[in-house]
């Protein structure tokens, strides 16, 4: 099964956090990426650049509009991700429980299934 | 090298994999020696003519090669090994038969995680490449590849099991390499290996090996019972066709032939176990010319006996769909309320579908939708909530 771990970011506690905390952190993803690498469980990660560059198109019913910067209402944002593929729900939430991020209160990670091309005998 | 060779080495590969992990351990190091003894046979035997005893020829070859490697690598081993050229020649087929036994129930270890020992089944036993059993299972050859590595480190100096205890794990990773190939409707992918025909390779092959045996006759009957419906499970564009609505002309005869001469052989001379149970049930569809003409009794009393036998909430789903077929949806939609108490299913979206299917024959069509709508959101599917969706509007 293919799960999307998503680092959901508060940039309040982002910023609230010491030195050594952040330092932890970017410890914490190496070594975790390094164990889902070793046991054949890791397949991509990539980290969002902050939301203070995205750009919207969005949907009018005639031309999109385009516009600058996230959603100012959103207090967390997608901070990145992990695609992995394990055996089941239960090893993606220990998996997730792994990321550094999930020490912190405020931060969060997300497990969300990913679809696949198939289908049982109906 | 010819496709006769490459079958027959395919075919071969595992057993002297075994026979020389058996000896000397050391998994990865008896892989390597086994490839180059097969590549060493595919140029050789062609040309030369086939040895008399290929198996023998293949063990002594790989030995050697081991040997030599350990030599180079180590001088203290290369006095414990001297003896491997000479014990190897006394080739004794019984026991290479048993060495694939051995190595599959290496490979289902149980220190591995299910995607581990699928994995580890598929490269050793199978003798797939690890960039087809990726592309397979759709993750990166280096996913794959660390998969296994990791996975044949966990079992180093595991030694083989003596016992059959490990059948159930070994029938258990076949039928979940089966189903992976099964319920894959990417359409024609010419790179993606059949998983379905490997895995019904790899069940023939313990069959041959263990004929007496109940249970892995019935993993086999119900793999070709099920594998004869594979052209018209689903459309050209990948859309899911329910067995109701299934073109039955088109079903392989000759496996429902072979599966059901072998289920209801296998029902009269072995003890009952679950998987010869689903297969009759697969064996009661297969033999039906529609879904009316279905022994919808039979496929009831036999859910009941699976029930009994390997209680389980996703076989009491189907049962409700047969008690529907015989006593009315109300009674099937009865049997379901129960499940909703049930932990393992509540919420589970077989559980909205199938009552959405049951409601739907009883009529209750406005209700109906409300849990096919439910049933499509819940699924990880993409085809099985297209044809939730479908339902919705239908």
């Amino acid at each position: 099964m293919k799960y999307l771990l998503i680092m959901q970011v508060n940039p309040t506690v982002l910023d609230a956090l010491t030195d050594e905390e952040r330092n932890a952190v970017g410890d914490g993803h190496g070594e975790f990426m390094k164990n889902i690498q070793e046991s054949g469980e890791f397949i991509l990660t990539q980290a969002l650049a902050d939301p203070s560059n995205t750009k919207v198109v969005r949907g009018t019913g005639a031309i999109p509009a385009v516009t600058d910067g996230p959603f100012l209402e959103a207090k967390e944002f997608m901070g990145g991700f992990y695609l992995i593929d394990c055996e089941s729900e239960e090893r993606a939430v220990e998996l997730a429980k792994l990321i550094p991020d999930t020490k912190f209160k405020g931060l969060a990670i997300e497990i969300r299934p990913v679809m696949f091309s198939a289908g049982a005998d109906l | 090298m010819s496709a006769d060779v490459g079958d027959l080495l395919r075919r071969l590969a595992p057993q002297v994999l075994g026979t020389l992990v058996r000896r000397h351990g050391q998994f990865d190091a008896c892989e390597d020696a086994v490839q180059e003894a097969l590549l060493a046979a595919s140029v050789q035997w062609p040309a030369q003519g086939m040895p008399a005893a290929p198996v023998g020829w293949l063990v002594t070859v790989a030995g050697r090669r081991l040997t030599d490697q350990w030599r180079s690598d180590n001088a203290r081993r290369q006095r414990e090994l001297a003896s491997v050229g000479q014990e190897v020649a006394d080739t004794d087929l019984t026991k290479h038969v048993d060495d694939t036994l051995r190595l599959l129930f290496l490979c289902c270890h149980p220190k591995l995680s299910a995607p581990s020992q699928v994995a580890l089944t598929l490269r050793a036993v199978g003798g797939l490449t690890t960039a087809q059993i990726a592309h397979a299972f759709l993750v990166p050859e280096a996913t794959m590849a660390q998969r296994i590595s990791r996975a044949k480190q966990t079992i180093k100096g595991a030694g083989f099991p003596d016992g059959p205890e490990r059948l159930p794990v070994v029938l258990h990773v076949l039928y979940l390499i089966f189903n992976e190939g099964y319920t894959a409707t990417s359409g024609p992918d010419l790179q993606r290996v059949e998983l379905t025909t490997e895995a019904i390779r790899l069940t023939r092959e313990v069959h041959r090996l263990l004929p007496d045996d109940g249970e892995v006759a019935g993993l086999l009957a119900l793999m070709l019972l099920t594998h004869a419906r594979r052209a018209t499970r689903g459309t050209a564009d990948g859309a899911l066709v329910p067995l109701a609505d299934q073109d039955r002309t088109r079903w392989d005869r000759a496996a429902i032939d072979e599966g059901v001469a072998m289920i209801t052989h296998t029902l009269a001379v072995a003890p009952l176990g679950p998987y010869q149970v689903q297969a009759a049930i697969a064996a009661v569809h297969d033999e039906a010319e529609t879904t009316e003409d279905t022994d919808w009794p039979q496929v009831l009393m036999l859910y009941k006996v699976l029930d009994r036998l390997a209680p389980n909430p996703m076989a009491t789903l189907n049962r409700a769909i047969a008690t529907a077929m015989v006593h009315g949806p109300q009674a099937g939609l009865d049997l379901i309320a129960e499940l909703d108490a049930d932990k393992r299913v509540a919420g589970h979206y077989r559980l909205d579908a199938v009552r959405a299917h049951l409601l739907d024959l009883a009529g209750k069509h406005e209700e109906a939708r409300e849990y096919y709508r439910n049933a499509a959101r819940r699924t990880v599917s993409l085809p099985e909530r297209e044809y939730l969706l479908r339902k919705t509007s239908g």
